[in-house]
């Protein structure tokens, strides 16, 4: 038991996707204009975490190894469908803040990489544990993130004025230099606490960890990280 | 002249005002992985564009005559395997019969499966209902934004290897930083081309 508590919580602090893993940039910065939209997005990807990782974990024996790739994918689309649908009918506002980035969850790496790395290895109850505490540790980043824009760009959080009749709102931070700014500063404070702790700081986007890091060890994205 | 003008402003708006990366956020991945030298940044995105032009091409023939209405929903799941046999397709004919290009960006083929930019950009072209002709330029617009962000920030970062960056944001923080400022700079081009 003690040992799925640490799969659980896991993903949640010492292997935190966004800031330690660093997988899954693009829905990171995209969305996280207003914390609302982070928190939608964070279920949403974490609906779909467990739902794969569970099939995965059922298939891992069945899947020819040449063929996983593509397989995870086709599994994790089919279930990336089903939360569209879902979300377009239940939550027409989210599906509309989120935009295209609903569907592109299929190409969201922490999906594929947990597939890739822990259910197609592990039994169906760790790799739902393990879908969890990432998917838990994705939403607590995207809403934290989405959290200090909405308060530094529009002087609100989730909806509620803050700070906007005191200090003129800084739009930029709405604004795609914001996100990429934020998420700089975020990844450093995580370093920066990683390094009290007394492991790494992340150098690099995550390409060990990177579902196809396998297949491109020869782009200088893994160049380095090989010689090292 | 109508045709051209609808034409040219979707380059515009693909290359400057919207570009992939740095405004939509689309492709930051490989943006941030392999923009470490120019030479292969370059390659990279030759490779991306060549397939996002190509998906589009298969796409939205199967978009607008298979799927229709009716199958929407299906979307997602057929678009992401048309990709991904797309891409391995590509791959087995450079491969045979142009193998000094498959020598350049080969390595960067399978990458390209998961990029989300070329999903991104199937996606948006059905969803803004473009035709067959403006969806392939769109598609082409968007790889050349691309490469134009990758270049330069590949610049960028060649730079940033030589300079004095404080401890705290060694690595990746410097990195997003300097993304930050780029981004910033393409803010500039927001209202050319409508």
């Amino acid at each position: 038991m003690n040992k799925n508590l640490k799969t659980l919580t896991n993903g949640i602090i010492t292997e935190n996707p966004t800031l330690r893993l660093v997988l899954g940039t693009c829905p990171t910065l995209a969305v996280t204009t207003a914390a609302k939209n982070g928190i939608g997005m964070g279920l949403a990807a974490t609906a779909v975490l467990i739902c794969s990782n569970a099939a995965i974990s059922l298939l891992r024996k069945v899947i020819p190894d040449k063929v996983r790739i593509p397989a995870f994918i086709t599994i994790i689309a089919g279930f990336v469908s089903v939360v569209q649908m879902l979300v377009k009918a239940f939550a027409p506002s989210i599906d509309k803040s989120l935009g295209i980035f609903l569907p592109l969850i299929v190409v969201n790496c922490i999906i594929l990489a947990r597939a890739e790395m822990f259910a197609s290895k592990n039994p169906v109850l760790p790799s739902i544990l393990d879908g969890l505490g990432m998917g838990v540790g994705f939403t607590c980043t995207l809403t934290l993130m989405g959290m200090i824009r909405e308060l530094l760009g529009n002087g609100t959080v989730f909806g509620l004025t803050v700070t906007a009749n005191h200090i003129t709102p800084m739009v930029i931070f709405l604004l795609p230099p914001g996100g990429f700014f934020v998420f700089g500063m975020l990844v450093a404070a995580s370093n920066a606490l990683a390094k009290r702790n007394g492991k790494k700081a992340v150098e690099h986007l995550g390409c060990e960890t990177c579902p196809m890091a396998s297949v491109c060890q020869k782009t200088n994205c893994t160049e380095s990280e090989v010689k090292a | 002249m109508n045709k051209v003008t609808a034409i040219t402003s979707i380059l515009l708006a693909g290359i400057l005002t919207n570009n992939m990366v740095l405004s939509k956020f689309l492709g930051i991945c490989p943006f941030l992985g392999v923009s470490k030298k120019v030479k292969t940044a370059l390659s990279m995105s030759i490779a991306v564009t060549l397939v996002m032009v190509i998906a589009s091409a298969v796409t939205w023939p199967i978009d607008t005559y298979i799927l229709k209405q009716d199958y929407n929903y299906l979307q997602t799941v057929v678009f992401i395997l048309v990709i991904a046999a797309i891409v391995q397709l590509i791959e087995i004919v450079l491969k045979k019969y142009i193998p000094p290009i498959y020598k350049a960006l080969g390595i960067y083929l399978p990458l390209i499966t998961t990029n989300c930019a070329v999903l991104g950009i199937t996606l948006i072209n059905v969803q803004n209902k473009l035709d067959f002709v403006s969806s392939l330029f769109n598609a082409l617009a968007a790889g050349l934004g691309f490469m134009l962000a990758m270049i330069l920030f590949a610049g960028v970062r060649e730079k940033l290897e030589t300079a004095d960056i404080p401890e705290f944001l060694k690595g990746l923080p410097i990195t997003l930083v300097a993304a930050a400022l780029v981004s910033l700079s393409f803010l500039g081009f927001a209202g050319i081309g409508g």
